[in-house]
This record gives structure tokens, C-alpha cells and sequence, in this order.
């Protein structure tokens, strides 16, 4: 697997480091010639100094045999410019942008981009767990689209007692797994659910709240 | 053209600014977006349309200068991508009927035509009046003995 990364700092650090970890080869761009010394030196990663949204640049990175590119500087505009040029151009197969300003989240899938935000995710991150106490994990997945949430059942927990098919879900939301005493169980229709079980949820951000209602009760 | 169109120029600078003068002119409503305050000093006193001050690759200042009434966009920053960007939001997510944007490096000029994005690029401009004023000296002889 072959990645671009387009920018600059600690966050392009650090993801440079996760994609090495895990065997990707990764290129980087970024216009400081500084910033590119230093980078080369403490990273296994090639990279190219220059502008990402010149398409001689993106060429000397190897974008057409990229796998995904990932354009996270600060300017919200140059992201959504070089993922087009990725996209159009070298037939990135997967170009996604950094959305500084969340608005912009939007705008970029409307103009054909995939985006992320981070303000959003770290936002409904703090969010949901600042709310309910019991949620002892919670990441998001598949570009934010769906949400992975683990909550401890307490004796108060209306589904406490119940069997999963006697349990009113909301469409498009999930019970993937039970962990009980430390031992995880798939559950089926028949399983039934009690307190102080931690239960792993999959579901969408637009059912989030009221699925968790379900199994905390009102709040 | 129409009688009084609503024309919105994104860039305040030396183009953006003698464009929205002479459209102000000539009696269109004219709406000019620039994140530096200092760059309206250079609307003539007789522009009568309004100034926005703001970023405009966010959308709530497009919003703020009624981009959904536009009849007209000009993206004319000095910065390539936020033109990019400004006149597709314009031309996709507002459906601003005319829509142009200034980009300066004639690469990046043909894949935004590819995008549908209508450009003018002034440096191919430029060099294409150097070459044809080249041609024509050729044309009448050269240099004079």
C-alpha cells in the first residue's frame, strides 16, 4: 500500500510513523525546504518538496500508483484542490481531505471529495462521553459514518433482564457484541442482556442518541 | 447585458477592485468579498455596492454576500486554489449561472476545464499577445538596416 500524505506538523508526523508501523510506503509533501530535512531525517518516508496542488509535483511524489492520498494542511482550500488533481488526473483510487473548517465537510463530498473534520470528531467525541459516563469507549468509523460505542449496563438500565429480540432498536443500529465477566459473546435474538454487561453498539451518527437512550434510559 | 445584474467578486485586489468599480459603474449591483479591510480603499467613491469582509473559502461569508442571488461570480484572489474553490461552490452548490475564476498557472488551467469550471488564465494571455506581437514585427520584415 502506497500513501501521499499532503502537509505539515505533529499530526502528519505521527501518521507517517502509524502507516510505517504498519509496512505502508508513504510519500510526503510539503513546500518548506526546513521542515522536509527534517522530516526525511526522522521519518522512513520519501519526501518531496513542493507544492501539492502542482501537478509536476504530485507526479514526482508517484501518484499514480498511490493507493490513497491524505491532504491535511491548514488551507482547507489547497486540500480540496489537490485531492481533485489526485483524483481527476492520476486516478488516486482514494483522496481524502482534511476539512479545517467543519462547514467545509459538506461542500467537499458535494464537490465530489471525500472529507473529515476534525473538529467534529474530537466535538462528538467530547460530547458523547462527557454526557453519559457509562460509555466507556467510543470511536468512529468508515470516514465518521458509523460510530462504535461500548456501554456498561447498570441495574437501572431498562434492557437489563431482557432478551435482545424483545429489545425496540431503531433502524440501522446494531448489538455486535456482549462482554460478560470479561468473555465476549455474539449475541442473537435469544441472548439476554444484564447489568454490569458491557455492550458494544454499532451505529449511525443520525441514530446515536436514541439508540443509547434504549439501553441507559432517559437522560 | 442585462439591465442590473448582482455580480459578486471574490479578491479586492487590483483586478477585483477595477472590475467591481466599472460594473458599480454602469449601474449592476455589485457585492465585494476580501479578507483585508485595507484592499476596499481601492473602490473608486463612486462604487455604490457593499463590502464583505471575510475569508470566502468559508461559506457562511458566501452566504453573508447572498451568493444564492448572484447572477454573476468572479474569483479573482491572487491564491489559484481558493479561486478553484470559491467558483465551484458558486457554480455547484449556489448554481450561480456565470461563473469565472482567474488562475494564474496555465496547468492547473486545463483540468478545472475539465471540472466545468470556466477560467482565465493571464498568463497564457499574456504570452499568447508577446508571440503575436513577435509575429507581426516578423511579418513586416524585422529589424529595419
Amino acid at each position: 500500500m502506497k500513501v501521499i500524505i499532503v502537509g505539515s506538523g505533529k499530526t502528519l508526523y505521527f501518521l507517517c510513523r502509524n502507516f510505517n508501523a504498519k509496512g505502508y510506503e508513504v510519500v510526503i509533501i510539503n513546500r518548506n525546504r526546513e521542515e522536509c530535512v527534517q522530516m526525511a531525517r526522522q521519518l522512513s518516508a520519501t519526501v518531496v518538496c513542493g507544492d501539492g496542488s502542482d501537478s509536476a509535483i504530485l507526479q514526482d511524489a508517484g501518484a499514480t500508483e498511490a493507493d490513497a492520498l491524505l491532504a491535511i494542511t491548514p488551507n482547507d482550500q489547497d486540500n480540496l484542490i489537490i485531492c481533485q488533481l489526485a483524483s481527476l488526473q492520476f486516478r488516486v483510487p482514494r483522496a481524502v481531505a482534511l476539512a479545517n473548517d467543519p462547514d467545509n465537510t459538506e461542500i467537499f463530498e458535494k464537490l465530489g471529495v471525500s472529507a473529515f473534520s476534525t473538529t467534529q470528531i474530537v466535538g462528538s467525541l467530547i460530547e458523547q462521553s462527557a454526557s453519559l459516563e457509562q460509555i466507556t469507549n467510543f470511536l468512529s468509523v468508515g470516514q465518521g459514518r458509523v460510530n462504535v460505542t461500548e456501554i456498561l449496563l447498570d441495574a437501572g438500565s431498562p434492557v437489563a433482564g431482557k432478551h435482545l429480540k424483545e429489545i425496540d432498536l431503531p433502524e440501522n443500529a446494531l448489538v455486535a457484541v456482549v462482554i460478560r465477566d470479561n468473555r465476549p459473546i455474539v449475541p442473537r435474538g435469544g441472548q439476554q442482556l444484564l447489568a454490569d454487561d458491557r455492550v458494544v453498539l454499532i451505529t449511525l451518527p443520525e441514530n446515536h442518541g436514541p439508540v443509547l437512550k434504549v439501553f441507559t434510559g432517559e437522560r | 447585458m442585462k439591465h442590473n445584474l448582482y455580480i459578486v467578486i471574490v479578491g479586492c485586489g487590483r483586478l477585483g477592485s477595477d472590475l467591481a468599480n466599472r460594473l458599480s459603474n454602469v449601474g449592476h449591483s455589485v457585492v465585494v468579498i476580501d479578507r483585508n479591510e485595507t484592499t476596499f480603499e481601492d473602490l473608486s467613491p463612486g462604487f455604490s455596492g457593499f463590502r464583505v469582509m471575510g475569508d470566502a473559502t468559508q461559506v457562511s461569508i458566501l452566504k453573508e454576500a447572498k451568493l444564492k442571488l448572484a447572477d454573476v461570480f468572479f474569483a479573482t484572489t491572487h491564491e489559484d486554489n481558493v479561486n478553484l474553490m470559491v467558483a465551484q461552490i458558486a457554480q455547484k452548490i449556489f448554481n450561480v449561472p456565470h461563473v469565472l475564476a482567474r488562475v494564474f498557472d496555465p496547468k492547473r488551467e486545463q483540468v478545472f476545464t475539465k471540472l466545468g469550471v470556466d477560467t482565465i488564465c493571464p498568463t497564457s494571455v499574456a504570452a499568447e499577445m508577446f508571440l503575436m506581437a513577435v509575429a507581426s514585427r516578423a511579418a513586416r520584415g524585422g529589424k529595419q538596416p
